[in-house]
């Protein structure tokens, strides 16, 4: 549907239904928030600004809680208990737990039945759905725009403003159309789609804009692939990315704890099938990338822009024309320990990491499982698979996945951010190469001194199995 | 937060491109529930030797000619990655006031803006020249008017900057947003009645 007629693009339409006042030369626009999501790292600060103000918050019931990023995903003991052992963060545990009970916000107590990452827990609840705005005090909070929403992560301060207002100022961000054509080879994922775009646009590419995926290879991808690339629409600079919602996000919404059931359900579907951007629509800038040509793809750097085709060579300094992005890429290999045109394809690694709100859903996990059946991690390899959430773990183990990763020798955790933040124990050791799930591959983001290949679950997996850094195309193809 | 209208301060240069939040502030430092105390982890494990303790002799925060800097200036694209606010919160403890470099991130920007410390975006050709000003001279300043939206250079330069108008008002009197966002609680409440439709968290 247009609003005078123009066409207007799924952000635009989203935004234009949330604003409480317009923006003004003077003043950002104040903008509606549908759901927050808070969690234990970044919320304390802004729930004392509350208590020092004698504020409320405005809607609990617009808000949901979780434990996930400082919690241990060590076993149980023998209570069912997973035990908090680093005091600080069982401090900072307490404290959350504390202030959801206080102000009245439902939340997801660490090992209870719903607790899991943050992203992983929106959709799998039926809380995130289209046309929604959706914030949360981390910054893939990106991942919520795979279903039409536009969701983005704010900073402490916001998150005190949406606690006590529902609101937020923002001025209006710019939109790119990333159009992904054409369909992904074999051994070839959402995953790799997505380091390829931030490969090719660089980290701070999108900044200031929010990315509308479009295109058949996006159309093409489950939910759960979608989020994967919605996800990591933040590594490209951009802090919202979306993907108009279709059937494939009907179908994954329907029957959810939080979804709409019968004539609301109808009524609902009827409203997102006007969200889709109008034909005509106006993006602010566009790319387009090509699925067919992409291969697995692998980092090799110190940002997630840092990425190649898995076979390729790092790229030589002496090639970078320009001073700042030469020195960036030196102090990059420096740290890194890699030469200048040397193939990552064959570099031995110590650890594999499967899991983070970018590749910990039950889809992850089945490819990964699938692709591990009746083989072993390689000596020397330590491989940990970490659920994205406690339903999906549950999921994982009525199917028996678990019992692929541990006969293959894989560690099998409890849910949480775990390693790709590395702020629970689960960390590299300095020196360490991995090849990980996760989204960044900052210097130390995985543990002080260790170093990342930020890789799909498929390439994970075939340089678990490798030992070594390996493209999964040329084991699957020996068992096709 | 404090009034900011005027900066005077040395500068200290870090001219890496792509700083991220978790170079400003590693994550192991973020299971704190104040925001006090987080100067010392600025920059952490660049500042310190593998010991977590012992300054890095050759990192240029630990040059005790720099010690008064209270103006940063970085390489492109400062303050990528995370949301944490706990990166403006360190930067403050480590006494800076203002951070240079042509561009930020925008989850960075807007934190440091709500802090009061000021994102300075200026061109290539001032970058470059305040790292070299910096390496030669640490005595070397600059001025910075906030009302002007002026940086200026050693050589009386004067530089723009962009702001906008809302950021430059709230830095100026010492507002913050919040107080903004409260006083337009009834017209959120209209916006409330005249779209009741939401997904509730408590069913
Ligand atoms: S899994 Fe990693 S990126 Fe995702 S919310 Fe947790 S810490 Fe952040």
């Amino acid at each position: 549907m247009t609003a005078n007629g123009n066409p207007r693009t799924l952000f635009e339409k989203i935004w234009g239904a949330h604003t409480v006042r317009d923006q003004s030369d003077d003043t950002p626009a104040v903008l509606y928030i549908d759901l927050h999501l808070v969690h234990e790292v970044t919320s304390p600060q802004a729930f004392s600004t509350l208590r020092e103000r004698g504020l409320a918050v405005r809607r609990p019931d617009l808000t949901i809680g979780t434990m996930d990023h400082s919690t241990p995903t060590t076993p149980r003991n023998e209570l069912g208990i997973i035990p908090v052992a680093d005091a600080l963060a069982a401090k900072q545990l307490d404290v959350f737990s504390k202030n959801c009970d206080d102000y009245g916000i439902p939340m997801y107590a660490l090992g209870g039945e719903h607790q899991g990452i943050v992203h992983v827990i929106g959709p799998e609840k039926g809380l995130t759905q289209p046309g929604m705005t959706i914030v949360c005090g981390d910054s893939h909070t990106s991942t919520h725009g795979a279903f039409g929403a536009l969701a983005f992560g704010i900073g402490t301060s916001e998150v005190g403003h949406v606690l006590a207002t529902q609101t937020l100022l923002q001025n209006k961000p710019k939109t790119m159309a990333v159009n992904v054509e054409g369909r992904l080879g074999d051994g070839v994922t959402a995953k790799d789609i997505i380091l390829a775009i931030i490969a090719k646009i660089g980290i701070g590419g999108g900044t200031g804009h929010v990315f509308e995926y479009r295109g058949e290879a996006i159309r093409g991808l489950s939910m759960e692939g979608r989020m994967t690339v919605c996800n990591m629409s933040i590594e490209g600079g951009a802090r919202a990315g979306m993907v108009a919602p279709d059937d494939s996000a009907f179908e994954y919404i329907s029957g959810r704890r939080h979804a709409p059931s019968g004539a609301d359900w109808d009524a609902a579907v009827k409203r997102w099938r006007e969200l889709p951007t109008d034909d005509g629509a106006i993006f602010d800038q566009e790319i387009t990338i090509r699925a067919d040509e992409l291969s697995p793809m692998i980092t090799y750097g110190t940002n997630p822009g840092m990425g190649m085709p898995i076979s390729a060579a790092v790229p030589m300094p002496d090639d970078e024309a320009d001073y700042n992005k030469k020195t960036a890429l030196e102090k990059a290999l420096n740290y890194m320990e890699l030469a200048p045109g040397q193939k990552l394809l064959g570099k031995t690694i110590d650890v594999v990491f499967i899991g983070s709100c970018t590749n910990s859903r039950i889809s992850d996990l089945r490819q990964a499982a699938d692709f591990l059946r009746g083989r072993k991690v390689a000596d020397g390899v330590r491989m940990m698979v970490v659920p994205g959430s406690q339903p999906v773990k549950r999921q994982a183990e009525s199917e028996g996945l678990d019992e692929i990763f541990r006969a293959a020798g894989a560690e099998w955790r409890e849910a949480g951010c775990s390693m790709c933040i590395a702020m629970n124990g689960d960390q590299l050791q300095p020196g360490q190469y991995a090849v990980s799930t996760s989204n960044r591959n900052f210097e130390g983001r995985q543990g002080k001194g260790g170093r990342t290949f930020l890789a799909s679950p498929l390439t994970a997996v075939a340089s678990a199995i490798a030992g070594v850094v390996a493209d999964p195309r040329a084991m699957m193809s020996s068992t096709l | 937060m404090d009034k900011l209208s005027h900066i005077e301060g040395s500068i200290v240069a870090i001219p890496v491109n792509d700083i991220d939040t978790d170079q400003i502030i590693p994550a192991r430092f973020l299971k704190v529930t104040d925001k006090a105390g987080l100067g010392k982890a600025a920059f952490c494990d660049w500042r310190y030797l593998e010991d977590g303790e012992t300054p890095n002799p050759k990192f240029i925060l630990n040059n005790a000619a720099y010690q008064e800097a209270s103006v940063l200036v970085a390489g492109d694209n400062f303050g990528c990655g995370s949301s944490r606010e706990h990166a403006p919160w360190a930067l403050m403890g480590a006494g800076f006031k203002a951070v240079i470099s042509t561009d930020f991130a925008d989850i960075f920007r807007n934190n440091a803006l709500k802090n009061g410390l000021l994102p300075i975006i200026v061109d290539r050709d001032t970058q470059q020249q305040l790292f070299s000003l910096a390496e030669e001279d640490p005595s070397t300043s600059v001025r910075v008017d906030v009302e002007a939206q002026t940086l200026t250079l050693p050589d009386g330069r004067a530089v723009d900057f962009p702001l906008d108008g809302f950021s430059k008002y709230c830095l100026l009197n010492g507002v913050d947003q919040l107080g903004y966002l409260l006083a337009l609680d009834e017209e959120t409440q209209r916006f409330e009645a005249r779209n009741p439709q939401r997904v509730v968290t408590t069913a």
